[in-house]
């Protein structure tokens, strides 16, 4: 009888394939152990239930189609209250269908990750072109105070990488967790390389140890409580409502409504060392800086030597974790460069928190783009080009 | 033939199946929703349900808050959502059992498309939807289920909308076990819950309760009382329904048509979700 790393490894197939970044976030998802997803059919993110549906059953896992995405993220956090690794896949018009459950799944501190291959809006927009245009969407679709973790990865094979990252936070920090794409890195194929087991870290949610004084929502030092599936005996009551930490709605209290979302906040806050993930090209020696994420960050990648090549100091901070936002490090960057070339696939998003971290050290200079189309090098290259004449 | 069952008494049920630091509820006067939490956990000990193993899944509104007052598991969800949320922990763990609370607005009006679809999937889920006719926690507005005429501070000169019949619907698209019965009447009640429980896939009571306090007092049905007449009088069992519409006189079967059916609709077999998808991974699995 072989094990389920063993048959997780069968239900992948070859270590090295030649996939889209939908498929390869399923698989990032298999690797990381869930074994549950819920979901509805959308453009571009169809390919991960699809390939969700074909893996879960081989492995014993549950796949289930919903009848819309409310429903979908419903059921994700319902199943992960028993115990259990989630996710759900969407597009924009479906993530934006998930806005109130994912406050709930961050007021009762449920693990579970989102897929979002995100298109063009508003609206339905442009269903099979790719688009940023979620990302403070993202940050605040959700009514209330709340923080929210979301990571962009730039290839097929950090999709894979990153969805076993958000799997990992969201077990560690008991919380959704976003990881999003765009229709382009979701339908782009590329080489993966599947990692072996001792090249993953995995992490579960810490459980609760014993029912002595158990209170399902108190906390120690890590700020995040110690779980108890449904059916274990502990009898927890998880509700959407302001609680205490015993679970019971308290909805008329300041003071108990004010340590709950501060709480929350602060767990994930004071982890941001763990939580922020990024990537420096040419941090010490840059005069021109250029901040992306996401499939632009790819070409930003290139347009970096080429301008090199020209005379011009570039330099490029990747964000990997987009939410929390690393205000220290773009303050960093602003420190040493002339200016801060955005580029975006929306008409300006994280633009604004970046403007907000450099309060006013070094000019930003924004470079939309919306349509569908990536930033092309020459794009890159000539506002680079403008920027390095920039005066200090 | 005679069963004896070894039930606990009313006050053993209320120290092992209430969470006590609940009380008192928030329910008001004359609310019918104690009497279903009463009827439920009267069900639950019947069947002899593991309160560890059972967990109780609801979404917004008065009928919603009544998880919190079972000594279980309990997941208090969004507004309608409740049968999404049962369906992930019914799926991803079925070896629990679990039971919906859920009311008129928000298991059929906000919730509609969830019902429709937990059924036609057949997840084994027991439903109790408690039907008030309004949405009594925003304070009585008019709800799908509002008779036609009714009055609610939305609805001031009356609802013109018709009334949706839930267990008709639930019938129509082929829930196992469907049944509606007003408060006013406790033992048929205890044994449909029993009886959904029981039932492998998915089943709904419909509970009519009162609500003197939102839409009570706005209809002529303030206390009590008038509303537990009202149930005597606009409800008809769905035996009685069905002979007077085949065989009663123009009279009898005018008299129907402002009257509820009451009874078990539907009690069939049709293999669950749960059956088929255990099937599936028998069939797949590595």
């Amino acid at each position: 009888m072989s094990t389920y790393r063993e048959r997780i490894r069968q239900a992948l197939g070859a270590k090295v394939q030649f996939v889209q970044g939908d498929d390869a976030c399923a698989y990032g998802a298999i690797l990381a152990g869930c074994t549950f997803f819920a979901g509805y059919p959308i453009t571009p993110a169809t390919e991960v239930a699809e390939r969700m549906s074909e893996i879960l059953p081989k492995l014993g896992g549950c796949y289930i189609q919903m009848e819309d995405e409310i429903a979908s993220i419903g059921a994700i956090i319902g199943a992960s209250w028993t115990g259990v690794k989630v996710m759900t896949a969407t597009s924009g018009p479906g993530f934006s269908l998930m806005q109130e459950n994912l406050g709930y799944g961050i007021i009762t501190e449920t693990p579970c990750v989102i897929i979002n291959v995100q298109r063009s809006g508003p609206s339905t927009g442009q269903p099979t072109m790719g688009a940023y245009g979620d990302m403070m969407q993202a940050r605040w679709g959700t009514h209330g105070d709340h923080e929210i973790i979301l990571l962009c990865p730039s290839s097929v094979q950090e999709a894979m990488e990153l969805t076993i990252v958000a799997f990992n936070m969201a077990e560690q920090y008991r919380t959704p967790v976003l990881l999003f794409i765009d229709g382009e890195l979701g339908h782009m194929r590329e080489r993966l390389v599947i990692p072996d087991d001792s090249e993953i870290t995995l992490f579960d949610r810490v459980r609760a140890e014993s029912m002595e004084g158990y209170k399902p929502f108190q906390v120690g030092e890590s700020l995040v409580p110690a779980f108890a599936p449904f059916g274990s005996g502990y009898r927890t009551y998880v509700t959407g409502l302001t609680h205490n930490e015993q679970g019971l709605p308290r909805t008329s209290s300041p003071a108990i409504h004010d340590k709950l979302v501060r709480r929350l906040a602060a767990k994930i806050n004071d982890h941001t060392d763990d939580i922020v993930r990024y990537e420096e090209f040419y941090a010490d020696d840059c005069d021109v800086a250029i901040v992306a994420y996401g499939i632009t960050a790819r070409t930003c990648r290139d347009v970096v030597e080429e301008a090199r090549g020209r005379g011009i100091k570039a330099g490029l901070l990747r964000l990997i974790t987009i939410w929390p936002f690393p205000e220290a490090l773009v303050a960093r960057w602003a420190e040493r460069v002339r200016a801060i070339l955005v580029p975006e696939m929306n008409m300006g998003q994280i633009y604004h928190p970046i403007r907000e971290a450099v309060e006013g050290r070094c000019a930003v200079r924004l470079l939309a783009k919306i349509g569908g189309e990536l930033h092309t090098p020459t794009e890159l290259l000539d506002a680079l080009e403008e920027l390095s004449c920039q005066p200090r | 033939m005679s069963t004896t069952l070894t039930l606990k008494t009313a006050a053993e049920l209320r120290t092992t199946h209430l969470r006590q630091e609940m009380f008192p509820t928030i329910f008001c006067d004359g609310c019918g929703l104690g009497n279903v939490l009463n009827y439920t956990l009267w069900a639950v000990e019947q069947v002899g349900l593991d309160l560890d193993r059972t967990v109780f899944v609801s979404g917004i509104g008065c009928s919603s808050r009544l998880t919190g007052y079972v000594n279980a598991d309990g997941m208090h969800t969004t507004h309608g959502r409740a049968l999404s949320f049962a369906t992930g922990i019914k799926a991803a763990n079925p070896d629990l059992n679990v039971i919906v609370f859920t009311g008129d607005g928000d298991g059929s009006g906000i919730g509609g498309n969830h019902l429709l679809h937990t059924i036609r999937r057949n997840m084994d889920l027991t439903v109790i939807l408690v039907n008030n006719f309004t949405y009594g926690m925003t304070g009585g507005q008019s709800a799908p289920t509002s008779p036609t005429g009714s009055f609610s501070p939305t609805t001031p000169y009356g609802n013109v909308e018709h009334p949706l019949d839930i267990c008709e619907l639930a019938q129509a698209l082929g829930a196992p076990y469907v049944a509606r019965w007003p408060v006013s009447v406790p033992s048929q009640p205890i044994k449909s819950i029993a009886q959904g429980i029981s039932k492998r896939g998915f089943s709904l009571i419909e509970m009519m309760a009162p609500c003197p306090t939102a839409y009570g007092r706005r209809n002529g049905l303030r206390g009590i009382e008038p509303n537990w007449q009202w149930y005597r009088d606009h409800t008809v069992l769905v035996d009685e329904y069905e002979r007077v519409e085949q065989f009663g006189s123009p009279e009898e079967r005018a008299a129907l048509r402002d009257k509820m059916k009451i009874g078990v609709f539907q009690d069939i077999e049709r293999e669950s979700f749960g059956d088929r998808w255990a099937a599936l991974v028998d069939r797949v699995k590595l």
